[in-house]
């Protein structure tokens, strides 16, 4: 057989049907997550045409987007932003007994960022397709599975047959070489790549990350960078499973067990890319280079050094984003003052980025005026932070200790900052008024978030994490 | 679906490059149930001033775009987020096709199954109908043309099987229905072939735990 990559392994091996030039192959998916915001009209779909999921085993969903990260009241009446919000939770509670979804919704210990508990619950493996109504999908590509982001038509169509209709992607290699330097993190690193390629750079490709720098990474730390594969434009991010990816996926719920688990990992070893097999693009970077970096502009690719420069406009639109920004061409973004720090998302609220963050806020006060949400990915990751005492640290800080959810990265469950405010954030798009109408977005890692809350400024986290390690 | 064979409109410009999912429909809007409705709120921190008031700065604002049906749109249009509420958005606001010279991936797969011309040009008859807003434009489906006013044509290519589907105003999901037997097939082949590794029967081994791996 002819060399595959990763990418093309999976693919041959989910095809009900070949493309031809008339139609576009048919795609079997092994895994299909919901959640609340963009699955309620493709269930009103099925039940218009009265069809049923064809495998409701394949399905899981969650409740993420809409909900509110505070408390329920004594009465138990949750803080919903608006009755659409609650209405919307409503309908996917509904949606899921009707037609028999796994729902990880108020009651469960698992509910979370779609994209958080998928891993965390052993849902998501390597060789799978992986789908969802939510671009940021491709975070499941971190496991070695081609994991990509749908539209509502389409939830309808995987829900009605497990298939979709696709034509096959290009490939893309982007090959990090050395070691990030330390106290550089994987979020610096995916910014710096997105920055270089810009945010069109993979239309059309599924990334494969490969090389010496992507393999030293953790799972959370691939999933970072898998994650924000979309905000360069492409289908899905993938990175082949190794030692890191089996340690991390044994023994939890939904991992094979026992003798299963052997013959399964042996069965993942071979998905990686043969020796001579081709991508179509390929791009080379050197993990050294990189230094902690952050956005300057309204969306991922304009993002620098945070001691770099902020170059010219070059375009009309160029000059409006910086005007949006209220930053200067020709200074650094380093030392801007910040009203608001938010730690969350599914490209960083996993244990590890919030072990990074209070390593550095322990024993420190946000600086006065900044608001910190720190919002967990999960009840999982919840649970655990609160019995290493992280939420304390958070708390003694000065920050809010939220309810997993998506929060500020998205602003749709009233969490948001407001007009003109300048918010440090580790989620994943700057977009003009994702996290509130008029609000600055400036994307980050969870170590350059917390030095940012406790000097106010936007702050290089080494200097302080120096410090934590020592 | 009604089929699309042909559009004639004037053209508004948005030039703006990379138009994310968020701009096009704000995601407050999203706690919606249905997809009605969304074509109020389609650019709606750009068109709108805080006061309620139309932005006359807004390019869609201007007079002279009152009414056109086909939007031609800076590089890169629809890049962000999934959410189809950006083309159910803007066909409620009254907008037929979307022209620029790179439209993202997801986007334009959301737009063509509702109906939403989804169209990629040359840079050079992209940078000219930037440059010429209002123009009267033809867009023919089944030649796969567009007609500028002073009868120059250029092509533009679109997924043949979204393509039938415009002309015969099908749906994708009647399609892939239709495969429901080779669609049957491939689930029993797997799961036959898990247990098999598994040393189970097929039935034993209809969780799904694991990948199909290779
Ligand atoms: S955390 Fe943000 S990016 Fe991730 S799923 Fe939620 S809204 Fe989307």
């Amino acid at each position: 057989m002819n060399p595959r990559t990763l990418f093309e392994k999976v693919w041959d091996a989910h095809l009900v049907t070949r493309e031809t030039p008339q139609t576009p192959a048919v795609l079997y998916i092994d895994l299909h997550l919901l959640h609340e915001v963009t699955s309620p009209q493709a269930f009103d779909e099925l039940r218009a045409r009265q069809l049923q999921l064809r495998q409701p085993d394949r399905a899981l969903a969650t409740l993420d987007h809409s909900t509110p990260t505070l408390p329920a009241a004594a009465g138990g009446e949750r803080p919903y932003t608006n009755p659409a919000a609650k209405a919307q939770v409503a309908q996917l509670e509904a949606n899921s007994v009707q037609f028999g979804v796994e729902l990880h919704g108020w009651g469960s210990r698992q509910r979370g960022i779609v994209h958080v508990i998928g891993p965390e619950l052993g849902a998501t493996q390597p060789g799978m397709t992986i789908v969802c109504g939510d671009s940021h999908t491709s975070t499941h590509g971190a496991f070695g599975a081609l994991a990509f982001g749908i539209g509502t038509t389409e939830v309808g169509h995987v829900l009605a047959t497990q298939c979709l209709l696709q034509r096959k992607p290009k490939t893309m290699a982007i090959t990090v070489e050395g070691r990030l330097p330390a106290g550089v993190a994987a979020k610096d690193l995916i910014l710096a790549i997105i920055g270089r390629i810009g945010v069109a750079g993979g239309t059309g490709h599924v990334i494969e990350y490969r090389g010496e720098a992507i393999r030293a990474l953790s799972m959370e730390e691939r999933m970072t960078v898998c994650n924000m594969s979309i905000e360069a434009g492409a289908r899905a991010g993938m990175i082949a499973p190794d030692q890191t990816t089996f340690a991390w996926l044994q023994g939890r719920e939904r991992a094979p067990k026992g003798a299963d688990w052997n013959r399964a990992v042996e069965r993942w070893q071979q998905l990686v890319t043969d020796d001579g097999a081709s991508f179509d693009r390929e791009v080379v970077i050197d993990a050294g280079d990189i230094v902690p970096t952050v956005t300057y502009g309204t969306h991922p690719g304009m993002a620098i050094p945070m001691n770099a420069p902020v170059p010219a406009a070059r375009t009309a639109v160029e000059q409006r984003a910086l005007d949006y920004m209220q930053v200067t061409p020709g200074q650094p973004m380093q030392g801007m003052q910040v009203d608001v720090v938010f730690l969350g998302s599914c490209t960083n609220s996993r244990l590890p980025d919030l072990r990074v963050a209070a390593g550095i806020l322990r024993g420190r006060k946000l600086a006065p005026g900044v608001r910190m949400l720190v919002v967990p990915g999960s009840e999982q990751v919840r649970v655990d932070a609160e019995a290493e005492g992280l939420d304390q640290v958070f708390r003694a800080a000065g920050a809010e200790w939220r309810l997993p959810g998506c929060s500020m990265c998205i602003a749709m469950n009233g969490d948001q900052a407001q007009p003109g405010q300048l918010v440090v954030s580790t989620s994943n798009r700057n977009f003009e008024g994702r996290q509130g109408k008029g609000a600055r977005t400036v994307l980050a890692s969870p170590a350059t978030a917390a030095a940012s809350a406790i000097a106010g400024r936007i702050a290089d986290p080494r200097e302080y994490l120096a410090e934590a390690i020592a | 679906m009604k089929p699309i064979t042909r559009i004639r409109s004037r053209t508004a410009v948005l030039a703006d490059e990379n138009v994310d999912t968020d701009r096009i429909i704000p995601a407050r809007f999203l706690t919606t149930t249905s997809r009605e409705g969304l074509g109020r709120h389609c650019f709606n921190d750009w068109r709108w001033l805080p006061d309620g008031s139309a932005n006359p700065e807004f390019a869609l604002n201007r007079p002279e775009a009152a009414g056109c049906s086909i939007l031609v749109a800076g590089r890169n249009f629809g890049c962000g987020s999934s959410r189809e509420h950006a083309p159910w958005a803007l066909l409620d606001y009254g907008i037929q096709a979307v022209i620029s010279s790179e439209i993202a991936d997801i986007f334009r797969n959301n737009a063509l199954k509702n109906g939403l011309l989804a169209i990629v040009l040359g840079e050079p008859v992209h940078r000219w109908l930037l440059a010429h807003p209002g123009v009267e434009l033809g867009i023919d489906v089944v030649a796969e043309t567009i007609t500028l006013p002073d009868g120059r044509e250029f092509g533009f290519w679109l997924e043949p099987f979204a393509r039938h589907c415009l002309l015969e105003g099908v749906d994708q999901l009647g399609f892939l229905l239709q495969q429901g037997d080779l669609i049957d097939a491939f689930i029993r082949e797997r799961e036959g072939r898990e247990a098999a590794i598994h040393g189970r029967t097929a039935q034993e081994s209809r969780s799904p735990t694991t990948g199909a791996g290779t």
